[in-house]
């Protein structure tokens, strides 16, 4: 088994739910399909929706919400 | 009390602005920066900076308790807000004077009063103001709407009494949609903003967005004529003029006056805008709602009316009347000010911070350049994207036109994608020279003219 890398293509500030009311698109451990939403990068105000990209398994989080995050960070792992 | 020492509550090219403000009247300047901001211009500019918190706004800029305590440690007289941020925010406006120091707007009581949308519509009837044609207040009922709309007609717009900002609105046709929105409006109203309110407003469809500046020193008000914000997209302002050139005189003296009355109606002390909506058929305009602190477009009433509007902020906060009579203030020229955002006009407008690798600005009579780049300068992705304000002033309006795309050809910015080409399509467009635009303008301009030849115009201009 490999561990996937799913980074941030913007700097920005990183969010794991649509809004601040809602559940988290996804939890520690959840499995994932490519097109799955994971996060949002919020850059200069702008919303930009972060996919999975990839299928896998029992996804981690490496970045907390609401955290700022660099151009190419890794912002969570995927088992595959 | 004397007014010898400033904290700017604020970043980006205002914070530059105010500084140098404040210097050019010889008071010390204090600079609050959050992490992520300690080597923007404002900070190199400002007698002194002091960090107060993270990158995210609401743990810095936003963070009431952290300016207060930054005021406090640098033992200033008075506070800037700016704009955006806490710049409208009555209990912020309240803790600046708790903490005994002078906040640089109107008191708290008018922010709050002000920036209730149901509150400000009473104050602008009650001042003789014209509102836009639309319910008493909240409407409670379908019923009750279908009741408003014998006076105003469709289209309406069901506004959300909570909203704000363009937030919370629906537009309807004719009864049938209202019936069925009304309901889903107050569901939504109730769970975006934690009030089900909702009031009802006719739709003004061709509409110029004119807006006069005021100043008050608590008793007098005068009012530095209009500006004509028409050019917007997604309810932003992307391109201001002043004065509006094609409204009447008549009207002109109309807007006005009316613009005073209401802010003498409550003592108004500062500098403010009140916004109208201005329909060029019926010549008949109608109040929106008032901002209580200064605007990003402010320069382009400065340039035609040679008031300082940020000195006159801090001479009125220091407790002088107002430097000038109604009387002294002529517009004398045009001016159109241009806001550089880095974004990419051809990419939907997506915004992309970096580096400034080349920054080469226009210089000359009747050319101002208001920003907080420099070259090296790393813009962060957490704030909003103005760069800066590209401001050109000419005899009159075609003059104006003319020095502003010379201007904009020899801008120069390199290292982020910015929305410069956008503006010298805009600067070489016949509709534009003829003025012939209103608010909904520009989105049916970028998809047409502005895809159509995907901003090659531009580039050879």
């Amino acid at each position: 088994m490999s561990k996937h890398e799913i980074r941030s293509p913007l700097p920005g500030t990183f969010y794991r739910s649509s809004a601040p009311d809602v559940p988290p698109f996804k939890a520690d451990g959840d499995a994932v399909s490519s097109s799955d939403a994971i996060g949002l990068i919020e850059v200069m105000k702008t919303f930009q929706e972060i996919q999975a990209g990839v299928a896998g398994g029992s996804i981690r989080f490496l970045v907390d919400n609401e955290e700022p995050v660099m151009a190419g960070q890794v912002i969570a792992e995927v088992e595959q | 009390m004397k007014l010898r020492s400033v904290l700017v509550a604020n970043r980006g090219e205002i914070a530059v602005r105010i500084i140098r403000a404040a210097k050019a009247l010889g008071i010390r300047t204090v600079q609050v920066h959050s992490a992520a901001d300690a080597d923007m211009l404002a900070v190199k500019l400002a007698d002194e900076a002091i960090e107060i918190g993270p990158p995210a706004p609401k743990k810095s800029y936003l963070n009431i308790e952290a300016v207060i305590a930054a005021a406090k440690r640098a033992n200033v007289d008075a506070v800037h807000p700016g704009y955006g941020f806490l710049s409208e925010n009555g209990d912020f406006a309240d803790a600046v004077v708790d903490a005994g120091l002078i906040f640089i707007g109107p008191s708290g009581d008018a922010i709050r009063l002000l920036g209730d949308k149901v509150a400000a519509r009473a104050v602008a009837e009650k001042a003789g103001v014209p509102t836009v044609p639309g319910s008493d207040g909240r409407i409670s009922s379908l019923a009750e709407a279908l009741k408003v709309t014998e006076r105003t007609d469709f289209p309406v717009m069901i506004k959300a009494a909570a909203g704000g900002g363009g937030r919370g609105i629906r537009i309807v046709n004719n009864a049938g949609e209202l019936e069925t929105q009304f309901p889903q409006a107050s569901a939504e109203a109730l769970a975006s903003f934690g009030d089900g309110g909702l009031y009802l407003e006719k739709v003004i469809t061709r509409a110029r967005h004119v807006e006069v500046q005021i100043l008050g020193d608590g008793e007098n008000v005068v009012h530095c004529f209009e500006r004509e914000c028409s050019l917007q997209r997604r309810r932003q302002k992307v391109w201001e003029e002043a004065p509006s050139f094609l409204l009447p005189p008549e009207v002109r003296q109309k807007l006005c006056d009316s613009a005073v009355a209401l802010a003498r109606s409550v003592g108004y002390r500062g500098a403010g805008t009140v916004e109208y909506l201005y329909d060029d058929e019926t010549g008949q305009f109608y109040f929106i709602e008032v901002n209580t602190r200064i605007q990003v477009e402010h320069p382009v009433t400065e340039m035609i009316t040679g008031i300082d509007l940020v000195e006159e902020m801090f001479r009125i906060a220091a407790g002088a009347p107002l430097s000038v009579r109604q009387a002294d203030i002529a517009v004398n020229g045009h001016a159109i000010e241009c806001r550089i955002n880095a974004e990419d006009p051809r990419r939907g407008f997506m915004p992309a911070p970096g580096r400034i690798e080349r920054l080469e600005v226009p210089e000359g009579e009747g050319i101002r350049f208001d920003t907080m780049l420099y070259e090296g300068y790393v813009i962060p992705p957490f704030y909003d994207s103005l760069l800066g304000k590209l401001i050109v002033w000419g005899e009159d309006r075609a003059a104006c036109l003319a020095r502003l795309s010379q201007a904009l050809a020899r801008l120069t910015i390199e290292g982020v994608p910015t929305t410069i080409p956008l503006h010298r399509a805009l600067a070489a467009d016949p509709q534009i020279a003829a003025g012939a635009f209103h608010t909904r303008f520009l989105e049916t301009w970028l998809e047409t003219e502005f895809a159509a030849d995907g901003g090659r115009a531009a580039e050879v201009a």
